[in-house]
Parts: C-alpha cells; structure tokens; sequence
C-alpha cells in the first residue's frame, strides 16, 4: 500500500460506496433470467448461451468434506443470486450482477472431489483413445463450474465471485472459454469455426439419455459431463475444397443436410449407394461414425467454439469446448469416441487435446445447494 | 473517541459496493423480496448477514436491519461466541479523518425502515476472535433491541479482501 495515499484511497473507496448506493444500476444487455432451483441444474437442458466459460479447480488437501461443505453453500449461494440478477453477497461490483443474461451457473464434481470427501466415486477414467494427444494443461479437475450468459460481461462477474469464493479452497487449474452464435435462437444449430452446423443430432428424450435415475440417491437427478477442448488444424482444413469438407463429414455444409437428404434433419440414409457403388456417406465420414443408432443413447451436446488468438504468421488457435452430457458415460460417450479415434475422416485436422469427466449433481432447492445430498 | 488507523478505513470503505446487497436472508434461505431471516412475528429482521472471514483478533458483521414495526427500534447492544467484545460501530469524518467509533446510542432503525450495516459504514465489530471464522462457516449472533424481543440470527463467514490489514502489528484498537 505503501506510494498511495492513505486519504486518496479512501475518498476514492467513498466515491465507490455513493455511487453503489445512489446510482441506479443501469442493465447490460440481456434481462433474461433462467431458473436457478429445479430437479435439475440448469445449464444442461437450457438453450445454450452465446458465451461460456469452463473453470476448474484442484481442491487445496485440507478441504475436506467439512470444508466442502462450507464452499458449495456459498458458490451455491452466488450462483442463486446472480443467475436472479441479484448481487453476490459481498459482491463489490453489485451493478455487474444487474444483467443476468440468462446466466447459468452449473456445478460438477471430478474425481478428486469424491476422494476428498471420502465418497465412492461415480465417475470412472475414460479410455485411452488413440488420436488423443492429451496436454496436462487443459485435462482434470477436482471441480467444474460451467458458466453461461449471453452477455460475456456477466460471465466475467460471476467468475470473479465464484473464483474468490474458492480461493480458501481450491486453486484454478484451468480456465476454457467459449462462445457460440445465435445467441436467444433457440433450436438452431451452431456452426463451429469450421464452419460446419455443429450439434444437429441431439437426444429430445433427456429423462432417458441425459438424466441419471438409478445409482446414488443423491445423483438421480443430475448427469455426466464429459468435457474436452478439441483442437482444429484449420490451416489444413482450408486447402480442403467443398466437395472433400461435406464428405468428410457426411453433410452439406450451407444446409447441414445429410449428403443424402435435403434439410438437416433428415434421416440420413447410410445405405444409400453412389454410381459407382460406394456409399454416399462414407463408411468413415463423421456423421456414420458418430451415429447412435438408440436415441436413448444419444449425448447430449453443447459444444462452444474457442479462439484463443492468431500467432505471429496467422495460424489460428482454434477450436471446440466439446461439452457432451448424458446419464451414462460408458454405455453413451465412450462408444461413439471409440468409432471416431478408429476411423473418422475428420481426425485428419482435429485433435482432442483436454478431457474431463464430471459428476453433474442434480438440482437443490431454494434452501439447499447443490451436492447436499452427498456432502452435508 | 479513538482513531482508527486510516489504512484498514480505506480498505473498508472501499468495499461498501457489497452493502446494496440483496434483499434475501441468510445466505442459504429462500430468497423472497421482502423475505425475513426471523419470523415475521418479529419486529426487527436482518437481511444477508455476513461476517467478515478472520484467523483471530478483529474482525466486523454486516447485514441489513428491517424494522416491521410502525416504531423506531434501537439496537444497543451485539454478542457472539465468537467474541468476547462486541461493540455497535459507526464511521464518522472526524477533522477531515474518517474514524470508527462506538455508536453513541446504538443504532437506531427507522419505524418500516431499514438500517445498512456496511464495510466503511455502521457495523458490528469484534474484537478479540481466538477462533478462526472460515469461509462459509455460520456464526451465531444476537442483538439486544430496546424494549424489544432480542433479534438472533446466523452470519455467514465471507472471504473479503479488504481485511488483511486488520491484522497487523499496531493495529489493534
């Protein structure tokens, strides 16, 4: 503190303190407010926001189940209010709290969470997948909080209060920012930077594929999250011509229809054979390998795109924050990862390079919060 | 009257942002409007108690007092078992200085009004903590109202930045 003055910081905190008091907190853009108590926790089934941000963190080895639940209280308590439009209790910036935007604030336990409280996990490791080329950097957690609004200003508020009310707790260990188009459209497709519709073939029936009815009592209610920041070589993908780009992926890239249909979700006909006797869909192409065929077993996606910057000669830092939830990580995600890493057409300029796996509690009530089922 | 040190009031009042808080009760109670931290019997409330997160010695409580009565109310007086001394503190400009000092009469919270109690502001202040306030943990207090039912209510433990200087060497009180 020393070099400022004591009585300049003081007119300037008082200034700070009238205008908090006095001013009337003007509304960014984005009213919208989603519902913070439910079943489920929001920010699953909810239209997808324009902009997101993942944090996780690593729990500091004294936090233990006393002291967890002493933390999810109180981010449950942030969540609760800023979702609502309201300030954060002791929020210094209680203005930027005045546009919800739609803010959701979802929470998800990794693996370590479960071992610090000394509770039976529910997650399990994924596989090894061949075409992973996993960064340290970007995989794990102890604790996921995804957070949503169509405005980035107040994802940018929320993460400061959920980032200082962890701070007794847990140290960051990775932040993935992502942002998607067609804010406030709900039922259309996003494009991701390659320009493809991303996300076309989602379940509609979530109580069968995303929601968790058996197992732990205090899970049914919420999902898994599979989350994995997935890279794009997209100064490969640019000498690619139209023709190799849609057959890579099995679809038409201005309509997103099925190289054998004519709007995007038409059914694609995988036997459908060309003049010379190929398949029109690839045998490898992405939308063949991704398929499942039972819609109870679909996953349900809610990707957001990353651009983290252009380098010194222009190659992109890009991608997708692939965010897949579903009831059953094994039975659901680990199959369609598997035919994707054994032979997908489009490996050839992605690559996962982070991954995740996290609980995803169910939703509290106006007097409870989130994982007090399993912590309190 | 004593002087507080200038550097923990700046820190303090540079926080007060947090004193417009919502209109809630405690930190894990339903939220409502108007909604009451005691019953509505009760003729004074408190709405978002907190308390300053400390390991030991000072540390200050917030919230805001609503009186339901058509009366003015007056709070004399806080205890805690977080704390042997407990004084009702207000902030005055004092020569040009802001200092904190005990609240002469307590304070008083208008008939269907509402008394802030903030960082830089009026507040509850604790003196010699021996027990660490940890983030999220729920502290125990109670107000002594004038010719009143005594007001009991939980704070909430709450990281805050502006505290570290409390600590220091010479700052005591």
């Amino acid at each position: 503190m020393s070099g400022i003055s004591r009585r300049g910081l003081f007119v300037a905190g008082a200034a700070t303190a009238a205008a908090a008091v006095g001013g009337s907190a003007q509304a960014s853009a984005g009213s919208g407010v989603e519902a913070f108590h439910g079943t489920h926790q929001a920010g699953v089934a909810t239209a997808p926001q324009a902009h997101a941000v993942f944090v996780a963190f690593d729990l500091l080895p004294g936090t233990d189940k006393e002291a967890l639940a002493r933390l999810l209280p109180l981010l449950t308590d942030d969540a609760r209010r800023l979702t609502q439009g309201q300030p954060a209790l002791a929020d210094t910036e209680p203005e930027l709290a005045a546009g919800p935007a739609r803010l959701t604030v979802t929470f998800g336990f990794g693996p370590g969470l479960f071992k610090a409280a000394k509770a039976e996990s529910p997650l399990r490791p994924l596989p090894a997948f061949e075409t992973d080329k996993l960064d340290k950097r970007w995989n794990g957690g102890d604790l996921l909080v995804q957070i949503c609004a169509d405005d980035n200003l107040t994802v940018a508020h929320a993460l400061r209060m959920i980032v200082k009310d962890a701070r007794s707790f847990a140290r960051v260990r990775w932040t993935q920012r992502g942002f998607r188009s067609s804010a406030g459209a709900p039922g259309v497709t996003q494009r991701n930077l390659m320009g493809q519709l991303d996300g076309t073939v989602n379940p509609t029936d979530l109580d069968k594929a995303v929601w968790i009815t058996d197992g732990p009592e205090w899970l049914r209610g919420g999902t898994t999250l599979v989350f994995r920041r997935i890279r794009m070589n997209l100064e490969t993908w640019d000498a690619a011509d139209r023709v190799a780009r849609e057959f890579t992926i099995g679809r038409r890239l201005d309509t997103g229809a099925p190289l054998t249909g004519r709007a995007e979700h038409d059914e694609p006909d995988f036997d459908r054979l060309n003049g010379f006797g190929f398949p029109v869909i690839s045998e490898y192409a992405h939308i063949r390998r991704a398929r499942t065929a039972d819609p109870g077993l679909r996953i349900l996606r809610r990707p957001y795109n990353y651009d983290e910057g252009i380098s010194a000669d222009g190659t992109s830092d890009s991608g997708l924050l692939f965010a897949s939830y579903q009831a059953d990580v094994e039975r659901q995600f680990v199959p369609v990862q598997q035919r994707l890493a054994e032979g997908d057409l489009l490996n050839e300029w992605v690559t996962t390079i982070g991954s995740a796996v996290f609980a995803v509690p169910p939703g509290c009530t106006a007097d409870g919060w989130i994982g007090d089922r399993l912590l309190s | 009257m004593y002087v507080r040190p200038a550097l923990l009031l700046a820190a303090v009042v540079a926080l007060s942002g947090c004193g417009t808080a919502t209109e809630s009760t405690t930190a894990t109670a339903p939220q409502g409007p108007t909604a009451a931290a005691v019953p509505a019997a009760q003729g004074l409330t408190i709405t978002d108690p907190w308390v300053k997160t400390v390991k030991k010695g000072m540390t200050a409580a917030f919230g805001t007092l609503v009186n339901h009565t058509g009366a003015d109310l007056t709070v004399t007086a806080g205890a805690s078992p977080l704390s042997p001394t407990i004084e009702l503190h207000e902030v005055v400009d004092s020569g040009g200085k802001m200092v904190m000092r005990p609240k002469e009469g307590g304070f008083v919270v208008p008939a269907g009004g509402k008394h802030e109690l903030r960082p830089g502001g009026d507040h509850i202040m604790l003196m010699g903590v021996t027990e660490e306030v940890k983030p999220g943990a729920r502290i125990p207090f109670t107000l002594t109202v004038k010719g009143g039912a005594p007001l009991e209510f939980t704070a909430i433990g709450k990281d805050f930045a502006g505290g570290k200087e409390d600590y220091q060497p010479g700052m005591e009180h």
